[in-house]
């Protein structure tokens, strides 16, 4: 069982902060309504709002976690250039999926909206982190702030479940692929 | 007037403003800039601060220091305020519904 460097890179982007983002944060929102929504039935306690604190801090770090690991590590491998006279795309897959009328709109619609949309993702969890650190209970009191803030994550999940599908989707018709190999196993033979 | 009343009352709103409107503001800008370097040359080659990213690179990072520039700035302005929470909500909830709209391709391309 092997995987290259490129996979593992890619695998810990979208999935070990990608899709866990995406997990913590449908968490956070049910959480979050449950216990500072006005008629809260069970109203958050000094362990509860020290539970969430730690909570939002690591969302908040999930969420910088992916998009710099995107952008900076998987992201410059997937727009690589190929050398002219290149033929095999496949170590290039923004090219790859240009090459295709079939396949071009992973990159014009998928890969151009979700390199952008997803970074909206740390600053609206980073502010939702900073405003809880600063509030905590009280925000059950402050109704539009929590409102707004709860918006605010529930936007944060749209983008971040956008740029989630389209890297799954990319990665299906054009994964990012190369760099040293890295074996895991051996299997057993047939 | 109870306990939990004078809480709130001791704390003003205006950090929790600051900091709402600040990302409202950075998720716009964040946009506004994508379709900037999209469509304009010189701001598309301006945008590139790391090569391997390409126009990414600069976008993002421009929109982050204009964030923290600005929730700086109101932070400094309103931590000890109590503003009109309402229409600050409402201006940043509008502002960045505009920066997801605005980083759909389709509708970043009518520009």
């Amino acid at each position: 069982m092997e995987m290259t460097a490129r996979e593992l890179w890619t695998a810990l982007h979208g999935m070990g902060f990608g899709a866990l983002y995406l997990l913590a944060c449908s968490g956070a929102i049910v959480e979050f309504w449950r216990r500072y929504a006005p008629a809260a039935a069970t109203p958050a306690t000094t362990g509860d709002e020290r539970f969430l604190r730690i909570y939002f801090a690591v969302l908040a770090a999930l969420a910088w976690l992916a998009v710099l690991t995107g952008t900076y590590i998987v992201y410059p491998w997937y727009r690589a250039a190929p050398p002219p006279g290149t033929t095999d795309l496949s170590g290039f897959p923004q090219r790859l999926l240009m090459a295709s009328p079939s396949t071009i709109g992973w990159h014009s619609l998928g890969m151009e909206w979700k390199e952008h949309v997803a970074w909206l993702v740390p600053i609206s969890t980073t502010m939702t982190t900073a405003v809880f650190f600063r509030y905590g209970r009280r925000l059950k009191d402050l109704a539009p702030l929590r409102n707004a803030i709860l918006w605010m994550l529930l936007g944060s999940f749209f983008a971040a479940g956008v740029a989630g599908f389209f890297g799954a989707m990319l990665n299906k018709h054009a994964p990012v692929q190369g760099g040293t190999t890295i074996h895991f196993a051996g299997g057993e033979k047939p | 007037m109870s306990a939990q009343g004078s809480s709130v009352e001791q704390l003003p709103n205006g950090s929790g403003a600051a900091a709402l409107l600040a990302a409202g503001v950075a998720s716009f800008t964040l946009a506004v800039l994508a379709i900037a370097a999209d469509q304009i040359a010189w701001v598309k080659s301006a945008m590139i601060f790391y090569k391997p990213t390409g126009p990414l690179s600069g976008v993002t990072t421009s929109a982050i220091v204009v964030w923290l520039v600005a929730w700086l700035v109101l932070e400094a302005r309103w931590r000890k305020k109590t503003v009109a929470l309402g229409r600050i909500c409402t201006a940043a909830l509008v502002l960045m519904a505009l920066g997801l709209l605005l980083t759909f391709p389709p509708l970043a391309d009518l520009f």
